[in-house]
């Protein structure tokens, strides 16, 4: 095989192109020094479909048929089949940024309806139309609070307890800003409030909390977190994901000013920690919000039309007084999560939702029941997961496990934690009988 | 069809009434619904209103939407920069495998199918690049841009520098810009000199000992390769700067130069341009970032390693700070492993032979003055009189996408154009006639276009003016 399978010209149309613009070869087309040009290989052999098929299958076959109760920011859900369907449509998968709105109606009216479900989720005035993920999300949320807020503070407060990820890629994100990152001690899985209440000062720019939090519980103080926050001139920015915000207390009535968090919980399966980033803000911040934003406005008929706007807060207007330097986004992940969303109606999330409740609550249950363990840890309502605590030591727990076929996490040296939702809730008595095997 | 005729084209329009296109979702059938039961009241809302559809309606409603966007399937989209090439679907099914969806937190031991894909793609962007060390982590291009200048920093601070700028060309995309402005540096922005290239007085009188980076794309904004690279290189490694390669342009010398050997310090790869991975209507894309040996150190954690065991994941010490989560894009990165290995070394090599072939034909049959040259991939023809943007809503009556206008501004009224190797003769011949074409209309014909499209003209100064983001907003 030569050339590349995917250019169409035939050999006769190949030449015929270069006599038209004057060049002997393709090589001569290639403005390219001497001493830098490139001669060698890659060493890349070219693999036929079928061949590229078996090499991927089986390369991809390396990896142990676990059942996972995995979860700490990255969720399964069941997604249906016709968001795979439907959102694999080419006119939706290959296209690009909607630049010409004219013939990119139907992805920019997808894009308001995502915006729109988050409006509804957060009770907040606007939505973008996606960040890369939970904590890239929180980055720019930091970043959004030194632009806006009057308070000449330099302090972003998150939980002690904050998953490494997202504290690492916040500090990234404000390294090249005045903000440092300072946190506030957990207890019971939840903030302890009095303990923030004394970290929160005048130096204070941005409180972030989450519900659930990390260990998956609940957090029952949200409006005191909030009012806190607000009495400082921080801003208050809630973590949460658009399951939870179906049944959990609205960000808007608990005072956040931001929600930030992982929206990939509706449309993605699991995807080795790929994401969505949710991104949604009251409304006085519309000209100060990263991302990209789609409005309504009206063709030259009079016909409702979509359109990105306000693009002068993005980097290929602005350039380095730009809001934020995404330009790319998670678009076609933003579609299947609307889609996923709108499978679902308001019945089906809230019903997912309540399950996440419940059959953490069973499964806590249900492994508290075996000798050895203890669970939940924490008192607290709990959401998708828990913290089990283990009289023997948690990594041979988990070690065991995995030779029993169930990935599950370690997060301290008798402490596993445990996540259940739809996907995985059919295996959920195999796991606690496998539990009672390595756990005594 | 005769030659210089561009086809007209019309696209799917759906409506339920004259003045209205496909309903929102809201306006077909909500739902009110409250929880009870399984929290207490205080922990939860009071209710949820969102659509509620039947799968039937749900598979219409997003048909008809699809019917209504434009992809690469539906015809040339020659966006310039943007690479909008074919996206073979074999990439899809196989990044689709149900042993591609694992938790990013599984055992190492557990996951070596992952993790040796992953350790091979990074064996394989190295090679292309040139360079010795790659992650896979940044989510995009310009997050690629955003470790590779926080890789940057880290390098200078571990000398115990402190430096405070970055260089950047005129011509180069947005990004840069905002992301040396992310990262906390002070943009220096160098004009282009009369060639279109990097004006080597301006550079030499810009850099300094506060030089942190040059970002540069090579070929650049315009399709011209830089051909003083090596003498930009050591005016900035002089400085004891790094040099940073965008490589939003790499289709275009694929298997013909590596940003390496042009002395590059670090890069960053859009896999989902040269690698073709989905674009799915802005993203996700992945932006790899390739590094000497120098800096590889300063990649963010975790490293993927091969030892004798199998695939671990490595700390560095000096690492920066993640930029994404967890590890990144993955099913993107899946697809771009997929890719590179359907076309191989002899595969990419023709990809930008005849990417670059594209480009030159086109721009020879095309009716518009293309300043500069000779140029690769892209090229940034210009619209003269007419106003590029109302060019190019007439080029959407015709059949195409129009390429990117009013940029690089180093070109007035430009139109910025990239047909890819994808196109054969005659769809460049039929682009080249709605090129023409839509010059050659009157101003009237331009002002009133498109007409065949889902929508109209589409009103941008209202939708700033008064921001509608929401279907709750357009109750109000």
């Amino acid at each position: 095989m030569s050339g590349s399978p995917y250019a169409p010209h035939t050999d006769a149309e190949t030449a015929a192109m270069l006599d038209a613009v004057g060049a002997a070869d393709e090589a001569a087309l290639f403005d390219i020094p001497e001493p830098v040009a490139f001669d060698g290989e890659f060493g890349i052999e070219p693999r036929s479909e079928q061949e590229l098929r078996r090499e991927m299958a089986d390369l991809l076959g390396r990896n142990d048929d676990l059942t996972e109760f995995l979860g700490r920011g990255h969720y399964e859900h069941y997604v249906p089949s016709v968001v795979d369907s439907l959102s694999s449509r080419s006119e939706f998968l290959t296209s690009y940024t909607q630049y010409q709105p004219e013939i990119t109606q139907g992805f920019l009216q997808a894009l308001f309806e995502y915006q729109s479900m988050l409006v509804e989720l957060t009770g907040l005035g606007i939505a973008n139309c996606s960040m890369y993920d939970a904590a890239t999300a929180l980055g720019e949320a930091a970043l959004l609070a030194d632009r806006v807020r009057s308070v000449d503070g330099e302090v972003v407060l998150v939980p002690e307890n904050l998953r490494e990820g997202k504290r690492s890629v916040l500090a990234n994100y404000v390294d090249g800003s005045d903000l440092r990152i300072e946190t506030y001690p957990i207890e019971n899985g939840t903030a302890d409030v009095d303990a923030l209440d004394d970290a929160v000062g005048e130096d204070t720019v941005f409180v972030y909390a989450e519900t659930p939090t990390v260990r998956g519980c609940i957090e029952p103080n949200l409006a005191e977190i909030g009012e806190i926050a607000d009495a400082e001139g921080a801003m208050f920015c809630l973590g949460s994901d658009p399951v939870a915000l179906s049944i959990l207390e609205e960000p808007a009535s608990v005072g956040a000013d931001v929600v930030v968090g992982e929206a990939g919980v509706l449309g993605l399966p699991a995807a080795y920690g790929m994401g969505l980033g949710l991104f949604a803000c009251d409304e006085e911040f519309l000209r100060q919000v990263p991302g990209r934003l789609v409005g309504a406005s009206e063709d030259a008929d009079g016909t409702r039309a979509y359109t990105l706007t306000l693009q002068t807060r993005e980097q290929h207007i602005r350039k380095q007084r730009a809001t934020s330097n995404i330009c790319t986004n998670q678009a076609w992940v933003a579609l299947r999560a609307a889609m996923h969303a709108a499978y679902l109606g308001a019945d089906g999330l809230v019903g997912l939702a309540e399950d996440c409740v419940t059959l953490a609550r069973d499964l806590a249950a249900d492994i508290d029941d075996v000798t050895g363990l203890q669970a939940p840890v924490d008192d607290r309502h709990h959401f998708r997961e828990f913290v089990v605590g283990t009289d023997q030591p948690a990594q041979a727990i988990a070690d065991d496990l995995e030779e029993e076929g169930f990935a599950v996490h370690v997060i301290g040296d008798h402490r596993l934690q445990v996540c259940i939702t739809d996907a995985n809730a059919h295996a959920a008595d195999d796991l606690v009988a496998a539990f009672e095997e390595v756990a005594a | 069809m005769s030659e210089n005729e561009p086809r007209t084209y019309d696209q799917a329009v759906y409506a339920v009434s004259d003045e209205e296109n496909e309903p929102l979702l809201s306006e077909k059938r909500s739902e009110t619904v409250e929880s009870e039961g399984v929290l207490p009241d205080d922990l939860t809302r009071d209710d949820l209103t969102l659509p509620n559809p039947e799968e039937p309606e749900l598979a219409r409603h997003y048909t008809r939407l699809s019917q209504m966007n434009w992809s690469i399937e539906s015809g040339p989209y020659p966006l310039g920069s943007c690479t909008m090439k074919y996206n073979p679907p074999v990439t899809e099914d196989v990044a689709a495998d149900p042993n591609a969806a694992v938790h990013p937190d599984r055992s190492a031991s557990s996951v070596q199918g992952t993790l040796g894909l992953l350790a091979g793609l990074q064996d394989y962007l190295a090679r292309i690049g040139g360079m010795d060390a790659v992650t896979l982590q940044p989510p995009a291009g310009a997050a690629g841009e955003f470790t590779g200048i926080a890789v940057a920093r880290a390098y200078h601070r571990a000398n115990g520098e402190d430096r405070s700028e970055v260089l950047i060309p005129s011509s180069a995309h947005g990004t840069n810009f905002a992301t040396a402005a992310l990262a906390g540096y002070d943009v220096v922005e160098l004009p282009s000199g009369e060639d279109g290239r990097v004006d080597m007085e301006a550079l030499e009188a810009a850099v300094s000992s506060d030089t942190a980076a040059l970002m540069l794309t090579n070929p650049n904004t315009v399709g011209l390769f830089e051909r003083d690279i090596e003498e930009i290189a050591d005016v900035v490694h002089d400085a004891g700067g790094l040099l940073y390669y965008d490589g939003a342009n790499l289709n275009a010398l694929l298997g013909r130069a590596r940003p390496g050997d042009m002395g590059f310090d670090i890069m960053h790869y859009n896999v989902h341009k040269t690698f073709a991975t989905p674009h799915g209507g802005g993203g996700p894309g992945a932006g790899p970032v390739g590094v000497v040996e120098e800096l590889e150190p300063y990649l963010p954690n975790p490293r993927i390693e091969e030892t004798e065991s199998g695939y671990e994941f490595g700390e560095s010490e000096d690492a920066i700070e993640r930029v994404h989560g967890f590890q990144g894009n993955w099913l993107v990165l899946v697809k771009a492993y997929a890719y590179i290995a359907r076309l191989g070394d002899s595969g990419l090599a023709d990809a930008s032979a005849k990417a670059v072939l594209n480009a030159n034909y086109l721009a020879e049959q095309v009716d518009l003055e293309v300043p500069y040259g000779p140029f690769h991939h892209e090229f940034a023809a210009t619209a003269g009189d007419a106003a590029a943007a109302d060019v190019a809503k007439r080029m959407l009556d015709f059949g195409v996408h129009p390429p990117t206008t009013n940029w690089p501004e180093m070109v007035p009224e430009a139109m910025l154009t990239e047909p890819t190797e994808i196109e054969s003769k005659q769809s460049l011949d039929e682009l080249a006639a709605a090129f023409d074409a839509a010059l050659g209309s009157t101003d009237e014909e331009r002002h009133d276009a498109p007409s065949r499209t889902t929508a109209k003209r589409i009103d941008q100064t209202s939708a700033a003016r008064d921001p509608r983001l929401s279907w709750q907003a357009l109750e109000e």
